[in-house]
């Protein structure tokens, strides 16, 4: 031991170089800058929106504006910013989509994460990560051409771009994230509870339908939450396959129009600072609240889960 | 008391039969989502293909986007993409290591979380207004690629940091702990140990990013994208950022709804490449997460 | 003890997760080159004392610590430089840990990390090091291989080497045996023999035998609180001062 005690005084103490620790307060600067722009964007896009159309709020008869069917933003005489009808829809569409996409969603994560194992499963998540992946222009094609053809020829139905159509894709398009937080909250059941139920002789539907279920219950919702969310936010397959009528559906053939829709069409035909343009951004402010109250609720309820 | 105690009694049957529903039942669930799945590829495949050949990728659409090919669109879309992900990926991985390796249990933490979900949250018009108002008109950029990047960039933020922070949590805190006790600062932690050993999970959760980004129609209609844009065949350089660009999405869009007597394949043939581009990029990022698995070094 | 200025100092160190205090108020001092023995049960404190001792405990968000502690006159719990402090006290956790690096870049990282570069340097750390740890023979052939791969007891050794890498003047061990065989354990037990000459180490341990065969002192540490500290014989003797001493070691409770 002698010889590595003299080596001891030999070496070098060890000290970084200035460089090094100046570089090393750059850099977890910018991580901290970057770790609250999260809060910045949020904010940001809320501003930035609510600026926009700002100068109109104080113009606008509210209770007219929210509950009026009248949407004419470019009568010559007589223009009205009835967005009731499309609150309407835009619920409309969202709930008959989640009216497939809610049951499908949690028996698709059910199967996926109770029913099946090894390669089968690892299958369905590709699929269910693919089907996540077909962009919402995809989703409007289809909608646009081959759903609407369907739809006029086996079901009673006028028009084939109706909030059917529109419905069946947004259920199509929420399925997967249904799925996806559906599975991550069955799977964050301990096995302990399934074990234990099973060792009473409980079968695998029943361990599911009686305990599953209860445990995972603030999973699911989120699940069901977050799919409303992407629902109510979708653009681009309602704007192509809901017929674009501003309208109150009373049959699920009626064509709809949805707030983002209408966005999406008119904003591109409005001149910048016109009382339209900005109706079409207090729509947004609309919108961004709405998801925002969703989503809040679905991470309400997501940090449920995590407490227990 | 029956004589064997495995007897099957008449509840157990009842039990047994119930299962065997449950199971069809959910099967058929799943069938249902996976069924249009392919139903729609095979279709868009049978449709579509005919038209698609190299020529059809590699020149610009002629004669009011009725014939030629999709170059503008294809490489518009490209561009978009990468600038978007250029911004987004490192603003969000390092979002995402504060998050995870720095951040306390505070409010301000919990803000920031919360932020996150609700950024992931907001629709894709929404951004497209906020691209609108912040970048084209606050900004003075105008309407360019720029700006329908930037869109993009902060529309594909939440869920990078989302999945990164995943990556992170899975390498296992004693590997933290085995570098702070030998002298290691946090940052020189993050950049030998954690960073390099999460990396199959941020590319994985990056690369997602991509086919999502490529998808994107709304947030560029009213930022950057146009109808039509004539640009100069055969080089990858032929948009600058200052330009506005077609993109495959909304080319997509604008042959189906404001094109007159497009000829018929011709949408099925556009939604095909992007639906094949955006599938193969999705299933790259497969290969990437179960090759580096693999590779797993604990 | 020889020297009167004793290398760690402790006064009155409190230490809370929260509202739950878990160290009540320790006094102790440790000289240079002892073998001081921490044995005590579980949740008694001994991994948060160790926590302390290198400031890991900065990195658990609730703990509040109060009191001092001073290594070598300076002030460990106001240090403005806690990487240099972290690399005079070297810590072996109970569980090997090999970072998923090779066998040489485990044990080079703590010298790469303190800004040494040069390669013949970083060979000659290693090789000590690794020889210190009795893993040389084993893995000099493959010290390009994952230092995760190593069976549990050579990735403990290898957890040695790293902590011997940065040149400790303190070496601290948290039960180090827990994860490995015996006769590993009795190999390391060897080296920490060796060690000793030059470095004050401290040996928190789940046996009591091992302190009993290798400190000088033992501490007995009960529920945050120093029951006993005094020299190995008289707590190892049939009438330590304090009876639970007695009862502990004799696996009466605890």
């Amino acid at each position: 031991m002698t010889a590595s005690q003299t080596d001891n005084l030999k070496r070098p103490r060890m000290a970084r170089s200035m460089a090094a620790i100046l570089g090393e307060r750059t850099i977890e600067l910018i991580i901290r800058i970057c770790g609250v722009s999260a809060i910045v964007f949020v904010f940001g896009i809320f501003l930035f929106v609510l600026r926009e159309g700002a100068p109109l709020i104080g113009k606008l008869d509210w209770t007219k504006v929210l509950f009026s069917q009248e949407w004419y933003p470019t009568s010559k005489g007589n223009v009205r910013y009835g967005v009731g009808a499309l609150i309407v829809g835009t619920l409309s569409v969202t709930g008959l989509a989640m009216l497939f996409a809610v049951p499908f969603g949690i028996g698709a994560a059910v199967f996926v994460s109770e029913f099946s194992t090894g390669k089968v499963k690892e299958t369905l998540k590709i699929v269910i990560e693919m089907l996540a992946a077909i962009p919402s222009i995809v989703w409007g094609f289809i909608g646009l051409s081959v759903m609407n053809r369907l739809i006029q020829q086996y079901l009673p139905a006028p028009v084939g771009l109706n909030l059917l159509n529109g419905a069946i894709l947004l259920a199509l398009m929420s399925v997967p994230i249904i799925v996806s937080i559906g599975e991550d909250a069955l799977k964050a059941v301990p096995d302990s509870y399934r074990e234990a139920a099973m060792a009473m002789g409980a079968t695998r539907w029943q361990t599911v339908y009686r305990v599953l279920f209860p445990a995972a219950r603030n999973g699911l919702l989120a699940a069901a939450l977050l799919g409303v969310g992407r629902a109510i936010g979708e653009t681009m397959a309602v704007l192509m396959a809901t017929g674009h009528a501003v309208n109150i559906p009373k049959s699920i053939f009626d064509p709809i129009r949805t707030l983002t829709a209408t966005i999406a069409a008119e904003l591109g035909e409005t001149a910048v600072g016109s009382d339209h343009y900005r109706m079409l951004f207090l729509i947004g402010v609309l919108l961004f609240s709405i998801t925002f109250v969703v989503n809040l609720l679905a991470d309400l309820a997501v940090r449920g889960v995590r407490k227990q | 008391m029956s004589a064997s105690p495995f007897t099957v009694t008449p509840l157990v049957r009842r039990n047994m039969r119930r299962e065997l529903v449950a199971r069809i039942v959910l099967g058929a669930m799943v069938a249902a989502m996976v069924l249009p799945l392919l139903a729609i590829i095979a279709y868009l495949v049978a449709k579509g293909a005919p038209l698609i050949s190299f020529k059809f990728l590699t020149t610009n659409p002629t004669h009011g986007m009725r014939e030629g090919g999709i170059w503008s669109a294809l490489l518009g879309t490209i561009y978009l993409v990468v600038i978007a992900l250029a911004v987004s990926a490192p603003i969000g991985v390092l979002c995402a290591v504060y998050l995870n390796e720095y951040a306390k249990d505070n409010w301000l933490t919990r803000m920031i979380n919360l932020a996150v979900v609700n950024l992931a949250g907001v629709p894709s018009i929404v951004h497209a207004l906020f691209g609108l108002g912040a970048f084209v008109l606050f900004a003075g950029i105008g309407r360019s690629i720029l700006a329908a990047s930037l869109t993009l960039a902060i529309m594909t933020l939440p869920v990078i940091i989302a999945s990164t922070k995943e990556a992170l949590a899975a390498v296992p805190m004693s590997f933290r702990e085995a570098c702070w006790n030998v002298g290691a600062s946090r940052w020189q932690t993050i950049w030998s140990i954690v960073l390099p050993n999460s990396l199959s999970g941020i590319l994985t959760g990056v690369i997602l990013q991509v086919s999502r980004t490529a998808g994107e129609t709304a947030p560029i209609m009213f930022t950057g994208a146009v109808f039509f844009k004539k640009i100069q065949p055969g080089t990858l350089f032929a948009y600058s950022l200052t330009d506005q660009c077609m993109a495959l999405s909304m080319h997509l869009y604008t042959v189906t709804t404001q094109v007159t007597n497009a000829p018929e394949p011709l949408p099925y043939a556009i939604a095909l490449v992007l639906l094949g581009a955006v599938l193969a990029v999705n299933a790259a990022s497969i290969v990437v997460r179960s090759l580096l698995r693999s590779r797993k070094k604990w | 003890m020889v020297n009167n200025q004793p290398k760690i100092s402790v006064e009155n160190l409190r230490l809370s997760y929260g509202h739950r205090e878990v160290l009540h108020g320790l006094s102790f001092s440790v000289a240079p080159k002892e073998i001081l023995g921490v044995i005590g049960p579980a949740q008694s404190g001994k991994t948060s004392l160790l926590r302390c001792l290198n400031r890991t405990i900065d990195f658990v968000s609730n703990a509040f610590v109060s009191g001092s502690i001073t290594i070598d006159g300076e002030d460990v719990l106001r240090t403005s430089d806690v990487h240099t402090l972290r690399r005079k006290v070297g810590m072996v956790s109970p569980l090997p840990v090999g970072l998923p690096l090779s066998i040489y870049d485990n044990v080079a990282f703590a010298p790469r990390c303190g800004g040494i570069k040069n390669k013949d340097e970083l060979d000659a750390r290693v090789e000590r090091c690794l020889r210190q740890a009795a893993l040389w023979d084993e893995v000099k052939d493959r010290l390009h291989t994952l230092g995760t791969k190593l069976s549990g007891g050579q990735q403990q050794r290898l957890t040695i080497a790293r902590a011997l890498s940065h040149d400790p003047e303190i070496l601290c061990l948290d039960e180090f045996s827990i994860a490995i065989d015996p006769v590993t354990t009795m190999r390391i037990e060897d080296v920490l023999k060796e060690l000793k000459s030059h470095m004050t180490i401290l040996l928190v341990t789940n046996l009591v035998q091992q302190a009993r065969r290798l400190a000088d002192r033992t501490m007995f540490l009960w529920n945050g609180e120093i029951v006993e500290l005094d020299r190995t014989e008289a707590i190892f003797s049939n009438q330590p001062r304090d009876k639970r001493t007695y009862d502990y070691i004799h696996g009466l409770f605890g």
